[in-house]
């Protein structure tokens, strides 16, 4: 099959929706949600924004067929030959990451640049180094990208916006873009979601996951995208589900979908493979039905 | 004693098994360093009498004496100073309170001002401390910083921390003395262990797992530890029970006491490999 490289494309003639899945609080059922609507969805690019911990790759498969360098940064690096032990640049690092020996722990350093502003006899200097990777898997589901980044690398925004923008042009004519969103609340989230068509939040009938749910939900609403809720293992607890449902209901957002328990699915992912296909039909019905009222309402929010 | 309880992935029980931990050992603190979403307070319900905002310093800029130079914005890193048309603009969430600035201004154009990123809250006697991000806040580091000056020394603290491997739980993880790893018998959750395992073996702490869930018969958990000669101090099996308690912010030691057992064991263990 051919096909051609993200950067090689040009001349979109009409811009690609974005989804965006969040969850706010892990192990709701997101990155499986996504994969499973890798298999329903023909028309679709994949992007993986959980960059520090991603997943979707896992069950999305595909030979890699481009890998670059993705985010960058600057990193303080002490010239052996030539500091004077003054302990200057210890005092002025507000990152800790200048250890007693002088010797820079880049693992805390942000690459402030600081320390060489003040350095007497100017040893220290920045180095950039790369943060992180993009890789870009052709798999028999659609393109896919996704991106790492170094541990503990502060990376928000950059592969999130990045694997985001990549894929943002519409490629052979490809109508859907799906992001797995990063965890938590904080600005990758919030950097994921600019630009979207529409958020999904994906949660589960627990305390927990509820009080996420408001978090990640008042994190997405700055730029006014149409949020969508979805209930993963919604039979668990049906108060709690009750909850969510009423909770919804109070801020206008769509209960798009909910979607039992079942411990075939947890089997199924053990061997790689998404909950569509357990072939249980109360699990697929219901994934098809989300898919089938999500682009529905996004196809008329276009016209 | 600081134990830090990590996980790469979400939701494989953190949270339960720190504030278990906590639960079970009456001389503990229990800190809750996902200060993007805490969730401890859900399981341990405390009395937060105590809230303290964290401040973060930002540049002011004098326009009077701001001569429009750039210096400033050149030497900002993270271009949360920006100058154009001799106009220098300050993106506040963005900065990263360094003092670069500060450092390069000749004019002395920028002072001091604070911003406020987040808050502490903690009960009376401290025993339980949670740090809350604002939304749409850059960097957690801030609050995970101030939230360690609510550590106590006289007593084991417990930190439960984010998901992920971002730069809070790298921070969240300094100066622990034992790291446990929690996570389950899935690959998802065994693809970030491993790169949580490189991160907590990088900085040199101690550490061992604990497998949640332990519902599948799925062995490549199990077998990568075998192969990389980690301990696994404690499997909890999957039980319907603990998860109906979880989802009503109850803990499996209020009401299960070979849990209670286990996780009595699990805190000696830790503190024997500590060297506490």
């Amino acid at each position: 099959m051919l096909y051609k490289s993200l950067q090689e494309h040009k001349g979109a003639s009409r811009k690609v929706k974005r989804i965006v899945f969040i969850s706010g609080k892990g192990g709701t059922g997101k990155t499986t949600l996504v994969a499973s609507l890798s298999r329903i969805v023909s028309s679709k690019i994949l992007a993986d924004c959980d960059t520090g911990t991603p997943n979707l790759h896992i069950l999305a498969g595909g030979q890699v067929i481009e890998e670059r360098e993705s985010g960058e940064t600057n990193q303080a690096v002490i010239d052996r030959g030539k500091y004077l032990s003054c302990g200057l640049c210890r005092r002025i690092c507000r990152f800790g990451a200048v250890s007693e020996n002088y010797e820079v722990d880049l693992l805390y350093c942000a690459g402030c640049g600081a320390c060489t502003v003040m350095c007497p006899a100017g040893a220290v200097c920045l180095e950039k180094t790369k943060t992180g990777m993009t890789y870009i898997p052709d798999t028999d589901k659609g393109l896919f990208s996704h991106a790492i980044s170094g541990s503990g690398g502060d990376v928000a925004g950059k592969p999130v916006t990045g694997a985001g923008e990549k894929t943002g042009s519409r490629i052979g004519g490809e109508e859907w873009l799906l992001i797995d969103g990063p965890s938590g609340t904080g600005h990758s989230v919030i950097a994921s979601v600019n630009g979207a068509d529409a958020v999904v939040a994906v949660t589960e009938p627990t305390k927990s996951a509820l009080c996420a749910l408001e978090r990640v939900l008042a994190a997405a609403n700055r730029f006014h995208v149409p949020g969508y809720v979805c209930i993963n293992k919604y039979d668990l607890n049906p108060g709690i589900t009750a909850e969510i449902e009423d909770f919804c209901r109070q801020t206008g957002i769509t209960v798009i979908g909910k979607i039992p328990f079942d411990l075939e699915i947890v089997s199924a992912l053990c061997a790689y493979k998404t909950p569509f296909e357990t072939g249980l039909l109360n699990i697929t019905s219901e994934i098809e039905g989300i898919w089938e009222r999500l682009s529905y309402r996004l196809s008329e929010a276009g016209r | 004693m600081k134990i830090a309880v990590l996980s790469g992935k979400g939701g494989t029980g953190k949270t339960i098994v720190s504030a278990s931990l906590s639960a079970v050992n009456q001389k503990s603190q229990y800190v809750d360093c996902n200060v993007e979403e805490p969730g401890g307070y859900v399981f341990l319900k405390p009395d937060l009498r105590h809230s303290v905002p964290v401040h973060v310093a930002v540049p002011d800029i004098d326009e009077e004496i701001c001569s429009g130079c750039g210096d400033c914005a050149g030497a900002c890193r993270f271009h949360a100073l920006t100058g154009a048309d001799k106009q220098i603009r300050l993106s506040p969430e963005i900065c990263r309170h360094c003092g670069a600035c500060y450092m390069v201004c000749k004019p002395g154009a920028l002072t001091v001002s604070e911003r406020t990123v987040g808050v502490i809250e903690t009960n009376d006697d401290r025993t339980f401390v949670q740090g809350r991000l604002n939304i749409g806040e850059f960097s957690a580091e801030p609050v995970i910083k101030k939230i360690r000056e609510y550590i106590r020394e006289d007593v084991a603290s417990i930190l439960d921390c984010s998901p992920g491997m971002s730069a809070g739980v790298i921070q969240s993880l300094r100066g622990c003395d034992y790291c446990l790893l929690v996570t389950e018998p899935t690959p998802f959750a065994l693809h970030d262990l491993k790169i949580a395992v490189s991160v907590v073996k990088r900085l040199g702490i101690r550490f061992g797992i604990v497998i949640n869930k332990a519902y599948a018969d799925y062995s490549p958990v199990r077998d990568f530890c075998e192969n990389e000669g980690i301990e696994i101090l404690l499997e909890i099996p999957f039980s319907e029970d603990i998860a109906a308690g979880y989802a009503d912010g109850i803990l499996p030691v209020a009401n299960n006491p070979e849990q209670t057992e286990c996780y009595i064991n699990l805190y000696r263990n830790i503190r024997e490999r500590a060297g506490k």
